[in-house]
């Protein structure tokens, strides 16, 4: 092991059928240090922390850790709590009708007797000592998610850990919380724990963070010290680009053409309750555009705001130049936009019935409740979907949770595409899917924008967005940081902007 | 081999076609009512017996256990079609339909026999008192789906309320009176109409029936009510309000127990507000498990639930007719209801199918031997 490592893992690989989602992957932490594991989706980072914490039988590989001779084997998260290992994860598992004393020692306390005087008082010596703003004895639902948060953190602390892994803990905290988490993070440093952060914030991972380590794909692209690495630099090394990569294939008789067209929504100020500023975005007829910007910049929740999914909070919208109010997904459907989701299985299809229900949904309730679509038209409906965007399905009535990934999402496009939108916002339609549907679908999207019809683009992949946008929307952090466009359009001047900051 | 022994190939093909029967929803309900059907007729054939007999005003009338089954199971097949909506949409069920029901006839009383506890004479129309209790059960039905599509309540906690205070509600809306109706009128719909053999209550539920046919037939709340008890996200993404369609649920369910409480009170044409239809709601969760829906939404059958009650209905008559006392009769019930949903069970049936095909693979690596 190398000196002051507290834990690394030596060449872990994990696959699963038909993914590679890890391959050959070291990664080192050592005492004392702030460890940002950065990555887009499905580079691989949770998989390496499933790995790690036990929830994963890796498939090859070794683990070590410091004081034991020999690699250890971790095969359940009760083996990576015997190693000083400790998880924070993003969501509170903690139970938040209990006080704080109890969830912090809550299935530890040995025997079946408990002492609560004890319990107590350890838990407020613990409080204390890492100055965490919590009584012992108060119920944990009573205090904001960042309490919460660190509560758990100091239960992890408790059990004797050397390595504490932080997975995203400040995507829902707001700025004073994230500074008082910090403030713990490095209390902890100075105490010697070795501590991994994942986050999606990149002014987070600098004001933080020691170290950096990559990974892309599920391989890993390398590790740095912080003040090696400038934010450009990190981003491109996310996304696998070179910032002299200018190879931006654009179709600019599209372009000019879209640029002539009338605009078919603008928003002005437009903000959600889902913590998005206030942005204008506006778009034409024919026009193809996008958002882009990391996981977790608001792309996702500016869209939602556009189509009323999300509770809107101001601004003003037209679309075809007259001022339309929409406050729900039904109001914006009534005026011809479409919204295929980000999240598939939670938010796009409807798990048990058909696929021939799933195309029908939204044009039957479009069409409202007193004219139901005869089981005869909802099958042609279906079955020419099915033939035209070639959805592999045993039949229309098939329920949609047994098709595959790429195949649902086709439903789901089918979905739309029966509604005759003037405006369609797709968000990452292409994520998970094969490479020869991800280009049937960019083509689609292209052939839609030639017959006259808006599209909105979101994808995490910057080649496929080049591909299909004439425009960029850039989003940092939950604003709108710039707009794109024409010779603006190539992947360094993209990164750039998504990067921001001193560079 | 024995000579008439299946052939393979003929096996795998009764094999999948034994698995595609098994796995029908209709199958549960169906094999439990032909279980039934055998039991009788292997015990008491004299069971299925069809007579002619004079009732009590002088009617000649169909007399016999199967027409007890059908007009006895009146009341909950009508309750099935509501609850079935309801579990379908918010994923959870409406434990206040016997009270509420209590509520209906209490109000039916109150119109027809007026002020005083002993009427001679209806003083109103009944379809006036029948309204009103449609009126009223409604309310109480939006009360619940209130409770449950905006406040966001479990359906059992919120229907908990009316449930406990329901009879007391009936009870009040007659200040605890007997209330006694002499006049024949009402009875016509919960025994028979003079000069027609077959009970009143069979056609009520005969028309629900086909009223929710037409319902679900002509507009979208089962497909709505689907949607939203399997992902209430993504219905909402496709311009759904999935609260107001679960609200309607509980709307549509009271209107079902304001027409179960008016067969019900027809029958005998008084109420005792403690006992009237008790426990009948936890009859009503089981036709429409014993129908194979999931209690927790999504997907439903209709003909199965509906075809639920009767079996249930059918149970009770088979129970009665072997003479069990009336205070033991649930725990005969509860006995063969816990076979029937364990049976129903996802989880089992996947042990079960796992379990067969374990000794097939067994009895066929022998043949092989």
């Amino acid at each position: 092991m190398q000196e002051g490592a507290v834990l690394e893992m030596r060449g872990i690989s994990k696959f699963f059928p038909g993914v590679k989602a890890l391959q050959n992957v070291d990664f080192t932490l050592r005492s004392g240090e702030i460890h940002a594991l950065m990555g887009e989706n499905g580079a691989g980072k949770s998989t390496l922390i499933k790995v790690l914490t036990g929830v994963y039988e890796k498939d090859a590989g070794d683990i070590y850790i410091a004081g034991q001779n020999g690699a250890v084997s971790i095969r359940r998260p009760q083996d990576a709590q015997k190693w000083g290992i400790s998880t924070v994860y993003q969501e509170i598992t903690l139970c938040p009708n209990l006080t704080v004393a109890e969830n912090m020692y809550i299935a530890r306390t040995p025997g079946s007797f408990t002492s609560w005087k004890k319990m107590n008082a350890g838990a407020k010596r613990l409080l204390e000592e890492l100055g965490i703003p919590a009584e012992p004895g108060r119920q944990l639902g009573d205090y904001s998610i960042a309490v919460q948060q660190m509560v758990a953190i100091a239960r992890a602390v408790d059990m004797d850990c050397k390595v504490l892994i932080l997975d995203e803990p400040t995507s829902s905290l707001d700025e004073q919380e994230v500074a008082k988490l910090f403030r713990l993070m490095r209390d902890l440093r100075a105490k010697g724990v070795g501590i991994l952060f994942v986050t999606h914030f990149l002014d987070q991972v600098y004001e933080v963070c020691d170290r950096i380590t990559v990974l892309r794909d599920g391989q890993l692209v390398g590790e740095y010290a912080i003040e090696n690495l400038p934010r450009v630099q990190l981003v491109s090394k996310m996304l696998g680009k070179e910032l002299d990569d200018m190879a931006a294939i654009k179709d600019d008789s599209a372009a000019d053409q879209a640029a002539s067209g009338a605009p078919v929504l603008e928003a002005q100020g437009l903000s959600s309750s889902d913590a998005v500023y206030p942005f204008d975005f506006s778009i034409r007829q024919g026009e193809v555009n996008g958002f882009t910007g990391l996981l977790g910049s608001g792309r996702s929740e500016c869209v939602r705001a556009i189509f009323g999914a999300d509770h809107v909070t101001g601004g003003h919208v037209r679309v075809n130049g007259k001022a339309a109010k929409i406050r729900k997904p039904l109001d914006a459907m009534k005026h011809g936009i479409g919204y295929l989701p980000e999240d598939r299985k939670r938010d796009g299809i409807v798990g048990d019935l058909s696929v021939r229900e799933n195309i029908i949904l939204a044009l039957q309730v479009l069409q409202g409740p007193f004219k139901p679509i005869s089981r005869a038209q909802a099958e042609k409906y279906a079955d020419e979907y099915i033939r035209l965007l070639e959805i592999k399905t045993a039949s229309s009535a098939t329920p949609i949770n047994q098709l595959s990934g790429g195949n649902q999402q086709k439903v789901i496009l089918a979905r739309w595409l029966l509604t005759n939108p003037q405006y369609l916002i797709l968000d990452e339609p292409t994520r998970g899917i094969d490479i020869g549907t991800k280009t049937e679908i960019q083509k689609l999207v292209l052939k839609l924008a030639a017959q006259g019809k808006s599209c909105t683009f979101i994808s995490s992949e910057i080649d496929e967005m080049l591909r299909t946008c004439s425009r960029l929307v850039v989003m940092r952090d939950r604003h709108v940081v710039g707009e794109l466009t024409g010779d603006d359009l190539n992947q360094t001047k993209i990164m750039e902007t998504i990067a921001g900051g001193e560079h | 081999m024995p000579k008439n022994a299946l052939k393979p190939r003929e096996k795998k093909a009764f094999a999948s076609r034994l698995s595609w029967l098994v796995h029908q929803q209709l199958f549960i309900p169906l094999a439990a009512l032909a279980l039934l059907i055998l039991f009788n007729l292997i015990g008491d054939s004299s069971f299925f017996s069809i007579y002619i007999r004079t009732n009590n005003s002088g009617n000649k009338v169909l007399g016999g256990n199967l027409i007890s089954v059908i007009n006895d199971g009146s009341e909950l097949a009508i309750l099935a079609i509501g609850m079935t909506l309801v579990t379908a949409a918010s994923g959870g069920q409406d434990i206040s339909v016997g009270a509420n029901m209590a509520i209906a006839g209490s109000v039916i009383m109150r119109i027809l026999c007026g002020s005083a506890s002993v009427a001679n004479q209806a003083q109103a129309p009944v379809i006036v008192a029948f309204l009103a209790a449609c009126g009223v059960c409604m309310l109480f039905g939006a009360f619940n789906g209130i409770l449950v599509a905006y406040l966001k309540l479990q359906p059992m906690v919120a229907t908990l309320i009316l449930f406990t205070a329901g009879r007391s509600i009936a009870s009040w809306i007659n200040h605890a009176q007997p209330m006694n109706l002499k006049d024949p009128v009402l009875s016509y719909f919960g025994t028979y109409i003079p000069g027609i053999p077959i009970p009143t209550p069979v056609f009520i539920a005969i028309a629900c029936m086909i009223v929710a046919a037409l319902v679900l037939k002509f507009t979208t709340i089962g497909l709505y009510a689907q949607s939203v008890g399997i992902n209430a996200s993504s219905s909402r993404l496709n311009g759904l309000n999935p609260a107001l369609i679960k609200f309607l649920t509980y709307v549509i369910l009271g209107l079902c127990v304001a027409v179960a409480g008016f067969v019900k009170v027809s029958r005998v044409s008084t109420i005792n507000y403690s006992n009237f239809a008790i426990d009948i709601e936890m009859d009503a969760i089981l036709a429409v498990a014993l129908g194979g829906n999931a209690l927790s939404g999504g997907k439903f059958s209709m003909p199965a639930s509906i075809l639920g009650a009767y079996t249930i209905q059918f149970l009770t008559t088979t129970l009665y007719k072997y003479k069990v006392p009336s205070t033991a009769l649930p725990a005969y019930k509860a006995a063969v209801v816990v076979i029937l949903v364990v049976l129903s069970a996802p989880t089992f049936q996947a042990k079960a199918t796992k379990a067969w095909k374990k000794l097939t693979a067994k009895s066929g690596a022998k043949e092989a031997v």
